[in-house]
């Protein structure tokens, strides 16, 4: 494979970048709400809610798509970058959440209740959240090098989230399912890309054994 | 860009709109609207305030609180998905609309079908500039001044027979100008329906306008129903088909998810959607969450109509 290198400042744009999203969803949403601006529209804490929402998805397609992206280019150096994206994904996720209990159902705990016991989206969204909880904890160097082979098996669970993610996203909307299906297309090509690669790999380890060397 | 009159001056006393588009263009072409803005100060104060018209009419069972909600969030946050599932959407694509000429047809069960013309269909009534309470069944909320008649008054004209028991409404279909009908989200054309005595109830409105104006292609141009003690979904918009009838009409949402909505739709805290909750709101352009109210606030004209029934049953 082409051994490429790392373009200069990537790093930090990778950063900067990233703070973009969240950034103009707090600053958008404090503006609308205390200074009557339409950023959000007319109805801004469900908009800011659901802006933070999609990005969250957004990202979690974005990190699962870097093993893929480094596989096709030969940009072995994408790979340290997975674990700084991951990690924003759950700041969006947490974030999104904030929105939903403090700003929408402004923390009112019969409502929080009910959600979360009767609502098959609400549930499916707080079992993502939840699941990040170990891989962010476990996303120090020290704790990568602790957990060894396992630590890539924990961190499979985003295919999981991922999946969880879609399909809140696709209960929670009214009727119009195009968004939630395009979300769907693109986590199937990314797992597609994978099972394609293990198949590979298991039918050339199985032949390789097989074979009379 | 509108001249806003200040709250005290009688609606009797302001320009009639065409004079006032006169006006308008007379300054566009003397040099621009800024130039223009600044040497009249109505205008200057208009482009301050953002320019838009004041609400007029009678308030019609708001509480205490309740002010109208900006004419930018009424025209700019709807759901029409004949226009776009966005809230935003029908806005933008409704913007090449033309809702005339526009026919009404009314048969069924009466004794004088017609197709009427727009304007004589509304003609023989007095338009009202009345201020309703308005509930999406999204638990958002707003307060609209909508101009129009009562549904009574059509209907009445129409004759129903002593076997008409509800009546149908049925929107326009028309992909090539409703671009949201070419996507399937819903059955099109979009039919709504009410029972007889809640489409005969002096509440009901057949609007024509809000804000004292002709209404925007966005909020159902030109002729829509307002039920203000029933979710939004049964204001149905862009009338083209009222039907007088003896068994209970189908309704589009319903049509669609039986267990998520039903036909009567009266708004009621105690019976949540099965995705959330509807004990509470959010007021377009307010951060904390209010109290939904029975019947949207209107329980003493309406509930009646409704004793001895089962809501849970028939939501």
């Amino acid at each position: 494979m082409r051994a490429i290198k790392q373009p200069r400042g990537f790093s930090v744009l990778l950063i900067v970048a990233l703070c973009i999203p969240p950034a103009l969803a707090i600053t958008g949403l404090a503006s609308d709400i205390l200074g009557g601006t339409r950023y959000f529209g007319s109805n801004p804490i469900k908009e800011g809610e659901h802006f933070l929402g999609r990005w969250t998805l957004r990202l979690l397609v974005v990190t699962l798509a870097v093993t893929p992206l480094r596989q096709l280019t030969g940009w072995n150096w994408l790979a340290k970058h997975r674990r700084t994206i991951g990690l924003f994904a759950f700041g969006y996720l947490t974030l999104h959440w904030i929105a939903y209990a403090f700003l929408d159902v402004q923390l009112d705990w019969t409502d929080l209740k009910k959600d979360l016991l009767k609502r098959p989206y609400i549930y499916l969204g707080m079992t993502a959240l939840v699941l990040m909880i170990p891989l962010v904890v476990t996303s120090t160097k020290a704790m990568i090098r602790r957990l060894g082979r396992n630590w890539a098996r924990l961190h499979r669970l985003l295919y999981v989230i991922a999946i969880l993610g879609v399909i809140h996203y696709a209960m929670a909307v009214k009727k119009d399912l195009t968004d939630p299906l395009t979300y769907a297309l693109m986590l199937s090509l990314l797992f597609g890309w994978r099972l394609s690669r293990w198949s590979r790999k298991a039918t050339t380890a199985a032949r390789t054994v097989g074979s009379p060397v | 860009m509108l001249i806003r009159p200040a709250a005290d001056i009688r609606s009797s006393e302001l320009t009639p709109e065409a004079a006032y588009w006169n006006r308008r263009d007379w300054l566009a072409a003397a040099g621009g609207a800024f130039a223009a803005s600044a040497l009249v100060p109505g205008s200057l104060r208009a482009l301050a305030q953002g320019g838009s018209p004041v609400a007029q009419g009678t308030p019609y069972g708001l509480q205490p609180g309740d002010k109208p909600t900006p004419w930018e969030d009424v025209t700019g946050y709807n759901n029409f998905y004949e226009f776009g599932t966005g809230k935003e959407d029908p806005a933008e694509l409704a913007k090449g609309f033309n809702p005339k000429p526009w026919t009404v047809k009314v048969d069924g069960l009466v004794k004088k079908a017609a197709d009427y013309q727009l304007e004589d269909f509304i003609k023989p009534s007095k338009l009202e500039d009345r201020i309703y309470r308005h509930r999406c069944v999204e638990a958002w909320s707003m307060v609209i001044p909508w101009r129009g008649i009562p549904l009574a008054d059509v209907l009445k004209r129409a004759e129903p027979t002593s076997q008409a028991k509800f009546v149908e409404f049925t929107t326009l279909f028309d992909p090539r100008r409703m671009p949201g009908q070419a996507l399937r989200v819903l059955d099109w054309p979009y039919v709504e329906g009410l029972r007889l005595d809640e489409a005969m109830h002096p509440l009901t409105l057949l609007a024509t306008g809000v804000y004292g104006r002709d209404l925007p292609n966005q909020n159902g141009a030109p002729l829509r129903l307002h039920v203000p003690w029933k979710y939004g979904f049964k204001s149905i918009k862009s009338i083209v088909h009222i039907r007088l009838v003896d068994k209970q009409p189908r309704n589009s949402w319903q049509l669609s998810s039986p267990n998520e909505y039903g036909f009567y739709s009266n708004v009621n805290p105690e019976v949540d959607h099965p995705r959330w909750s509807q004990a509470s709101e959010r007021r377009i352009g307010e951060f904390a969450r209010r109290k939904t109210l029975m019947f949207n606030g209107y329980a003493d004209q309406v509930a009646s109509m409704y004793s001895g029934m089962d809501l849970r049953k028939n939501y």
